[in-house]
């Protein structure tokens, strides 16, 4: 599903070289639930904009969905970000004043669906998450769980194969969490596959897999110990 | 996708109020300024007879002052001596020609409820008519029998009908002038050509003589010159007859040539004409015949002042501020929402449907400011015709042809305003703004 081999990237200014990742390389399966997680700056932030071709890399390849990446323009990457994949933020990043129906509504247009399509998807996918009742209700009148559930049917709408999901929990209270992490094991069970990043090793735990990165490299968790990991995460 | 785009723009102009709000009183000032004073130059430099205005001809020879040119460099006088005006009208070479004057007189109406007054008359060949389409409400032209030899006829401007009879079909009364019983023979409908083509030598934007007579009664009732009159030597003796038959020249001329042929053949006429006259003693100068149609006759004679146009090219470096001030606002805004920008980048939009998107909502902004635009050329063209009265009030008002041009003006200004902050906005990096929210 996902391959990446050997990714570097560097940012630079005019005084300073940054190597946000070095010889990334990570391979994710289809279906797979993949939490990874590292210390802050680690690289994993950068590892999911690179995967979900929101940035683009130093060297290496990326090959998704059997398809080398590494080289499109930015119609090519839109259109497979539209298609292929889904993103949930921790900020949920819905248009305030956009009421739900409208927000899930926003890959769709890009998609070239027809109206008919367009609203049978929102519908569908705002039923999954449980906010049918309120797709004409605006975001500020939502609960965070319930934005984030907005921000996931908006994910979900476009029926992608892959669900890239950056820190989902990281603004809800515990029992708002569960309900999310809940779902994304709903929406993975379903076939979907998740690459999820986080701090909290108890949500990394959920996940089929854990990938601890640490200056700009993987390494499976299994490698590390747990009070390691734990330890380096909290630093 | 349009209707889309256009819906994201009324929201988006909903979620900045203040900053839509400046954006579009930038764009409304500039669009006034701009229209006001376009306005004013397009009716100015119109062509007042669009169908036939590359047919119809001014007709210039020169008998001027053979040590002085009538105006440098080289240019001959622009009007006619009496003499002149009255043989080439006669002479017919043309497909219609008319000799023209301007005078006036006291008329004495019948009612005893309305005081004389002095009334403005064109005094015209009846080709007048026809070859300037003036259209008639009641009655006809006169003959051609009463160009030659002339009768007591008139035909009355709408206005002054309305004034004498009220309205009414006056055909076949009098009027009294000079003691002398005018028969009205035709009412024409409103005819206000602006400019006023055929006399710019006594104002291009003065109102239509009350009312027409045969060129020829001039010299029958003894009418004076109500227009300008140059001289380069003085009339030989004194009265009427000497000063009509003078060097002076107080007469205008216009012929109607369907093709060139026709125009080259009518200026053969003028040059065989003028050596005529040269063979007679008069026109000193070298021959210097001009033949002018109406757009180049009144570009000849400034009809759009220098002033006017200097006036426009403020105007637009004006627009030109308001746009810069537009361009640091549509910055402003589009800032903020560079967290949505980012977000619809990373959910499938490319940057040209951003950057379309954007577009959109600028030329929104533009129209709205189209609309403000034109209230104020309205407000700014009620002033200027408050500052300069009656002689700018026919070129003081727009068209659909203007109004259209408003709003394509403040549409295009705006998206070009927008071209940069709209690509400026499209070029976020979607990562940092997706996290930064």
């Amino acid at each position: 599903m996902l391959t990446m081999k050997d990714i570097k990237k560097v940012f630079r200014t005019d005084l300073v070289e940054t190597h946000a990742l070095r010889d990334f390389s990570l391979e994710v399966n289809e279906g797979e639930f993949v939490a990874v997680t590292g210390p802050s700056g680690s690289g994993k932030t950068t590892f999911l904009n690179i995967a979900g071709l929101l940035e683009t890399f130093t060297s290496g390849s990326y090959v998704l969905d059997g398809m080398d990446v590494s080289n499109l323009n930015d119609k090519q990457r839109s259109k497979i970000r539209n298609e292929k994949i889904g993103f949930i933020f921790q900020s949920f990043n819905l248009i305030p004043d956009l009421d739900l129906f409208d927000n899930v509504d926003v890959p769709l247009r890009y998609r070239g669906f027809n109206s008919a399509e367009r609203k049978k998807r929102i519908e569908e996918s705002l039923e999954m998450v449980g906010l049918a009742s309120r797709m004409k209700h605006l975001p500020a009148q939502l609960s965070g769980g319930q934005q984030q559930r907005v921000a996931i049917a908006r994910a979900l709408a476009g029926e992608p194969r892959f669900l890239l999901a950056d820190e989902p929990t990281g603004n809800l209270d515990t029992k708002m969490a569960h309900s999310v992490m809940d779902l994304l094991h709903e929406i993975n069970a379903n076939g979907t596959t998740i690459v999820m990043v986080t701090h909290d090793m108890h949500l990394a735990k959920q996940a089929g897999r854990n990938i601890f990165v640490r200056d700009g490299r993987v390494s499976e968790l299994h490698d590390v110990s747990q009070s390691e990991a734990t330890d380096a995460i909290s630093a | 996708m349009f209707t889309y785009y256009l819906r994201l723009a009324f929201k988006s102009i909903k979620r900045t109020p203040i900053l839509s709000a400046l954006m579009i009183s930038a764009i409304a000032l500039g669009i006034g300024a701009c229209m006001t004073t376009i306005s004013v130059n397009y009716m100015m430099s119109a062509d007042p007879i669009p169908h036939k205005s590359d047919q119809l001809y001014y007709v210039r020879v020169d008998s001027w002052d053979p040590y002085n040119a009538f105006d440098d460099p080289n240019i001959p006088p622009n009007q006619l001596t009496w003499t002149d005006a009255t043989n080439l009208t006669l002479a017919g070479k043309a497909f219609r020609q008319s000799a023209m004057a301007r005078s006036g007189g006291v008329l004495e109406p019948d009612n005893p409820d309305i005081k004389p007054f002095q009334a403005g008359i064109r005094l015209a060949y009846n080709d007048f008519f026809d070859m300037f389409d003036v259209p008639f409400l009641y009655g006809n032209p006169w003959t051609d029998e009463a160009d030659i030899n002339p009768e007591l006829v008139v035909v009355l401007t709408e206005q002054l009908n309305e004034r004498l009879f009220g309205g009414e079909n006056s055909v076949g009364r009098t009027i009294k002038m000079r003691s002398n019983d005018l028969t009205v023979i035709g009412i024409t409908k409103t005819w206000e050509p602006v400019p006023r083509f055929y006399d710019i030598t006594t104002g291009p934007f003065n109102d239509v003589s009350d009312m027409f007579m045969p060129y020829r009664l001039k010299q029958e009732l003894e009418l004076p010159n109500w227009g300008n009159n140059n001289c380069w030597k003085p009339s030989e003796g004194s009265g009427f007859m000497s000063r009509l038959l003078s060097e002076c020249i107080n007469n205008q001329m216009w012929v109607e040539l369907p093709n060139e042929q026709a125009r080259q053949d009518y200026m053969d006429f003028l040059d065989s004409y003028v050596n005529e006259q040269k063979a007679l003693g008069r026109f000193p100068r070298p021959l210097n015949n001009k033949l002018t149609d109406v757009m180049d006759w009144m570009k000849h004679e400034n009809v759009v002042p220098d002033d006017a146009e200097i006036m426009l090219w403020l105007s637009f470096l004006f627009l030109l501020v308001c746009l810069l001030n537009t361009i640091g606002l549509l910055m402003a805004k589009f800032a903020t929402k560079s967290s949505e920008i980012g977000l619809r980048r990373a959910v499938g939009a490319s940057k040209q449907a951003l950057f379309i998107q954007h577009l959109v909502e600028a030329g929104l902004i533009g129209f709205a400011g189209g609309i403000l635009g034109l209230g104020l050329s309205l407000l700014g063209l009620e002033g200027v015709e408050s500052l300069f009265g009656d002689f700018i009030s026919k070129v003081a008002h727009m068209d659909a042809t203007l109004v259209a041009m408003a709003f394509g003006l403040a549409v295009l200004s705006s998206v070009a305003a927008g071209l940069y902050p709209t690509w400026k906005a499209c070029n976020i990096a979607p990562a940092s703004q997706l996290k930064s929210q």
